[in-house]
């Protein structure tokens, strides 16, 4: 079963505890400017949304590489960059439509999301339950679905609580 | 090591940048921020300088636990000598400046002197300039946040600004970062004003590692969430009413002071408290309340979001207030609120929202406009001395006015800006300023919560809750209960509240996590982050050699035990309604007992043995 990072904005409260997660996993320090997901913050409408690549079936990260540096992990379905083999001429961050494929100028290569090779710190780092990694069938359907029975967004205020879990294991990534 | 190990010292009057090594003999001393700065204030300046000369310096300071994954690790302070109290100052903040300091690759940024001409410091990883600050002077803090960040085109640009009311001289202006996160206390934005320097702006891209045993560290830090996550305050109330949860729990124990304190519970409570946050307004069908937010790393998120009333008259065609931004927190709330005896809330969201457009400390404007308010009803002034507006109880009007008034730094602003002490005393009625050591109480009466008095009488930096919050204790239950009428075994209580705060101020968490956590929770987190060995017991030593530093400092500064009182109307009027009926502050039943448990003379001053088993 293929699984996919579910975002949901009305639950972030932009605390940035992903950036710190996926900065940390992926450069071994905590460093927000380096994190594959970003939470934007639209603050006069006064909501978060994280934001981090969607793993689009039709790749064009992937088809516009030159030199065949992005490639599909056959496990997670992750579309993952190659480090050796990128030259960092950064085409793909012009291909992609989401602006989740992102240079980084210190390595002179380009980085994306790899969903943490079916582990996603991320996730597990999200204190509201916003970022979650779920069967990827159920992700789209599934926040259509909430929305089509809400008819409109509630009058009151939305306010997000630590959601309950156990703590979770870094260690097995 | 989770310190950057790394200074900048910045000198405004000649211009010249220069970096340095952290004192890391001092940081395992004092751990950082709160500590770590104050004792380079400490050895720097003079204490009896004059806080708003170029000798006083002004420090932003990180903890080793800011800009990581642990939960509110994302604070800073800004310490100096405040031009409000004459004592150290050290105001926390949190948002996401902190951090990103640190991601620049910088523990602490030291400002000495003072600049020619307004000028600003950018700082963008190891690059740092002072730049010409003429375009946002005389702005707003909202106002220049939008030039710089246009200027620079970087979003991610983090920005502390001061506004018009510290140009204008105001007393008690704070540093606001990220537009509605404050260093609010004691007059820091003040200080920086003086010295010409309008903001600080910053962009890391460095990150930060080093961390001693990462996988011991998050470990620590996702069991330290889940405590969070599992306590009735911070798991619920917190992220649900934020601070605001407190105003009608303090009111039904009757230690919310009302109208200048001459009260003790106040009948409009409930129309001003987290719950009317949430209630939908007439107008609209929106509720004040938009949504809850964090800042940079915080598990709890009790930060308020709000609008105001579009149809409010505070804010008719001012489009520019009709969007989201910082709400009331619980101290906001009662000093615009309660303390003016005024139960409009959008008037004291449009209060608030103003105080973080200009810069000032909510709770000293707030309770300095109580104050007028006293002085018009008793006809000292009228509204000659006002501009023409009536000062009474309760005038949503007054209100308006006033942090207009003081965020430009005109007309009876410029009388306000002063705080209630010096107002008071240059009208005759000294008698009628609710302060300790100059600085104006929060929300909380000590009639009803005795340890609260003795926590206020002794605090570093004048009254203030943050350095000894004996309400956990007294009306919480954390860590357990006391009662809130009784003075007896208060002296130890205070104490030791006083010493732990001093550890979470210094190590870049929030004091909010103090509600879940002991020090027991924090040693894993800052031990298995920073070299050296980190338990509780020797944390709490360094909060007790924090504590005994800032009074050291404060009697050279010349403030003494003399100082360690309060208004006499808390000491003689007693409360008139609920629980604490009958009761007046019982300090004097608190303060030797005080005194003998830290360690210090009849009078109030640190020992010589105490010096030496601390160290200092």
């Amino acid at each position: 079963m293929l699984k996919a990072l579910q975002l949901e904005p009305e639950k972030c409260t932009g605390c940035l505890q992903c950036e710190m997660a996926c900065s940390y996993e992926n450069e071994g320090v905590f460093n927000p400017a380096k994190s594959r997901i970003k939470v934007f913050n639209f603050h006069d409408e006064g909501r978060f949304a994280p934001y981090t690549c969607t793993q689009c079936d039709e790749a064009w990260c992937l088809y516009a590489c030159p030199v065949e540096a992005i490639a599909i992990n056959a496990g997670t379905g992750a579309k993952e960059v190659l480090g050796d083999t990128c030259v960092g001429c950064k085409v793909c961050t012009i291909a992609c439509p989401f602006g989740t494929v992102n240079y980084n100028s210190s390595t002179g290569k380009v980085i994306k999301c790899d969903l943490c090779g079916g582990d996603p710190w991320c996730a597990k780092a999200c204190p509201t339950g916003a970022i979650t990694y779920v069967d990827a069938d159920g992700t789209g359907m599934e926040r259509m679905r909430a929305w089509a029975r809400q008819g409109m967004p509630p009058a009151g205020a939305s306010v997000n609580a630590p959601a309950e879990k156990e703590i979770p294991n870094y260690e097995s990534a | 090591m989770a310190w950057t190990k790394k200074v900048m010292r910045v000198n405004l009057t000649d211009g010249t940048i220069g970096e340095e090594p952290l004192n890391m003999e001092w940081a395992r001393q004092y751990l950082g921020q709160r500590g770590l700065a104050s004792k380079y204030l400490f050895e720097e300046i003079d204490p009896e300088c004059d806080a708003l000369g170029a000798d006083n310096k002004l420090i932003y300071t990180t903890g080793p636990l800011t800009g990581t994954m642990a939960s509110t690790g994302g604070r800073y302070s800004v310490v100096t000598k405040s031009p409000l109290t004459g004592t150290i100052a050290c105001s926390n903040s949190g948002g996401f400046l902190g951090p990103e300091m640190k991601f620049a690759g910088w523990d602490m940024i030291i400002f000495e002197g003072k600049s020619p001409k307004p000028v600003y410091l950018y700082v963008r990883d190891g690059h740092a300039e002072l730049v010409d600050a003429s375009e946002i002077w005389g702005k707003s803090v909202w106002a220049a946040d939008r030039i710089l960040h246009t200027r620079h085109q970087d979003p991610q640009l983090r920005i502390a600004c001061v506004g018009r009311s510290a140009e204008a001289g105001c007393l008690y202006s704070a540093i606001i970062n990220d537009l509605h996160r404050a260093a609010g206390r004691s007059g820091v934005g003040t200080v920086m004003a003086s010295k010409n320097l309008k903001a600080l702006a910053v962009r890391g891209t460095r990150g930060l590692g080093g961390i001693k045993d990462p996988m011991r560290f998050i470990r620590a830090t996702e069991e330290g969430k889940k405590v969070l996550r599992e306590h009735a305050v911070t798991g619920q109330g917190l992220p649900t009413y934020g601070t605001q949860v407190l105003m009608n729990v303090i009111n039904e124990s009757g230690a919310l002071p009302t109208r200048n304190m001459r009260e003790v519970q106040f009948e409009g409570a409930r129309n001003i408290s987290g719950e009317a946050m949430h209630e939908p307004r007439k107008s609209d069908n929106r509720p004040n309340l938009t949504t809850n937010a964090a800042c940079f790393a915080c598990t709890i998120a009790c930060g308020r979001i709000a609008t105001i009333d579009q149809n409010h008259f505070a804010i008719e065609n001012k489009p520019e207030y009709w969007r989201n931004s910082g709400g009331l927190e619980y101290e906001a709330a009662w000093a615009m609120g309660t303390d003016t005896g005024i139960d409009d809330l959008d008037a004291a969201t449009y209060a608030n929202f103003v105080c973080n457009e200009d810069g000032m400390d909510p709770i000293t404007f707030g309770a300095t406009v109580a104050a007028a308010m006293e002085l018009y009803e008793e006809g000292v002034i009228t509204t000659r001395e006002t501009g023409g507006v009536e000062y009474k109880f309760g005038s949503a009007k007054a209100l308006v006015h006033a942090v207009e008034a003081v965020a430009g730094g005109t007309g009876f602003g410029k009388d306000l800006g002063l705080g209630s002490k010096r107002l008071c005393e240059k009208y005759g009625r000294p008698e009628l300023s609710m302060t300790v050591k100059s600085q104006e109480f929060p929300a909380y009466d000590p009639r009803g919560i005795q340890g609260m008095g003795l926590a206020y009488a002794t605090s570093n930096r004048g009254a203030c809750h943050l350095r000894g919050y004996t309400v956990a204790s007294e009306i919480l239950g954390i860590p357990e209960k006391t009662d809130p009428l009784v003075s007896k075994d208060k002296a130890g209580l205070v104490k030791a509240f006083q010493d732990a705060t001093a550890v979470f101020d210094s190590s870049g968490l929030c004091l909010f996590t103090s509600f879940a956590w002991t020090l027991d929770n924090v040693a894993p987190q800052i031990d298995s982050a920073c070299e050296g060995d980190w338990s509780a017991e020797k944390l709490v030593e360094v909060g007790e050699r924090i504590w005994n530093l800032e009074r050291e400092f404060n009697r050279l500064a010349g403030i003494t035990g003399k100082g360690d009182t309060l208004p006499p109307r808390l000491l003689k009027e007693a409360a008139q309604t609920g629980p604490a009926k009958d009761k007046v502050a019982e300090l004097d039943d608190m303060l030797p007992e005080y005194y003998e448990l830290r360690g210090w003379s009849t009078d109030g001053n640190v020992s010589d043995e105490t010096k030496q088993r601390l160290g200092l």
